[in-house]
């Protein structure tokens, strides 16, 4: 039994070994480290001009949306208002 | 239409015209620097969802306990608004955090909570539309859960930890940042009121057809 452990163990370390010696060499790393700056490159840098027009036209075409849906609705029912007195009185 | 309607249609015209004058006149902030400038409608767009929130939590209530249409129609008109507002701020929001936070979006206390509230509001006008007869009261039901949440999204960003300013920076603002947010708030707020008035006109209306209808089948 313990013969058969010693034989086991020795496999598995052999194993190991050679897929170890199989690795390919380690590439260098690109960088060693980090290089600290105390601005972004301009070229990094997000715009703040656009998301801030982009804002103020999502709220000006929301808010001429819903006053256009608005109107178009108002003009429906008061059509149909005007008809149904028109109805009404003709009784 | 009442006699007043034109002349604050005409105001209301007017403020926003000037705005963004005075908008752009306004001090940049230091650290965020010109896309702070989105506060001056966020934060105004903000406080009117509240506001509507509550118009149409309290309207929903009088509704609910008076049996009152009119109530109900209030509450209709001011549950649309709560939805418009808060389109407006969850856009507005993501364009300044992509500048100032570096991401679109952040799963925290006062954006998440806000979305809910919006979600509430669309799936209150969703039964409007869409329950049938009799769903008018639990739409009111639904508008008053919406409106016991408004405290709850106000309060998230100085109790929970949370990227989203808190409630104190509209009360330090300096004087430059100061008048030009009042003013875009007051101009916010006139909008409110017209909006809200000509939606509630239109439910008058929708109420006085139906009526016509009834008694045209007599």
């Amino acid at each position: 039994m313990k013969r058969r452990l010693v034989t086991v163990v020795v496999l598995v370390l052999a194993v190991s070994a050679l897929a170890l010696a199989g690795q390919p060499p380690a590439t260098p790393a690109a960088q060693d480290g980090f290089v600290p700056v105390n601005s972004l490159p301009q070229a990094e840098q997000l715009p703040a001009a656009p998301l801030l027009i982009a804002a103020y036209s999502f709220v000006w075409v929301a808010l001429m949306v819903y006053v256009w849906f608005l109107w178009r609705r108002m003009s429906r029912v008061e059509r149909e208002l005007a008809d149904l007195n028109r109805r009404v009185q003709n009784r | 239409m009442s006699r007043v309607f034109a002349p604050l249609a005409f105001v209301v015209m007017a403020l926003f015209a000037v705005a963004p004058i005075i908008v752009s006149n306004a001090p940049y902030e230091q650290t965020m620097g010109l896309v702070q400038k989105v506060f001056y409608y966020h934060v105004p767009s903000a406080m009117l969802m509240f506001i509507s929130a509550f118009v149409c939590g309290i309207a929903s209530a009088v509704f609910l306990f008076k049996r009152s249409a009119a109530a109900d129609r209030v509450a209709v008109a001011a549950g649309e608004l709560v939805v418009l507002f808060g389109i407006v701020v969850l856009v507005t929001g993501p364009l300044w955090a992509r500048k100032a936070w570096g991401v679109w979006w952040e799963w925290d206390a006062r954006l998440t909570s806000s979305l809910l509230l919006w979600m509430i509001f669309l799936a209150y006008l969703l039964v409007r539309r869409y329950g049938g007869p009799g769903s008018e009261k639990l739409a009111g039901a639904m508008a008053l859960f919406g409106m016991a949440n408004v405290p709850f999204v106000y309060v998230s960003v100085n109790y929970w930890r949370t990227i989203h300013p808190k409630t104190s920076v509209v009360m330090t603002l300096g004087p430059g940042m100061r008048s030009a947010f009042w003013f875009c708030a007051v101009s916010f707020g006139m909008l409110y009121v017209l909006l809200l008035t000509l939606r509630r006109r239109l439910e008058d209306q929708q109420a006085q057809v139906e009526r016509l209808y009834l008694a045209l089948d007599d």
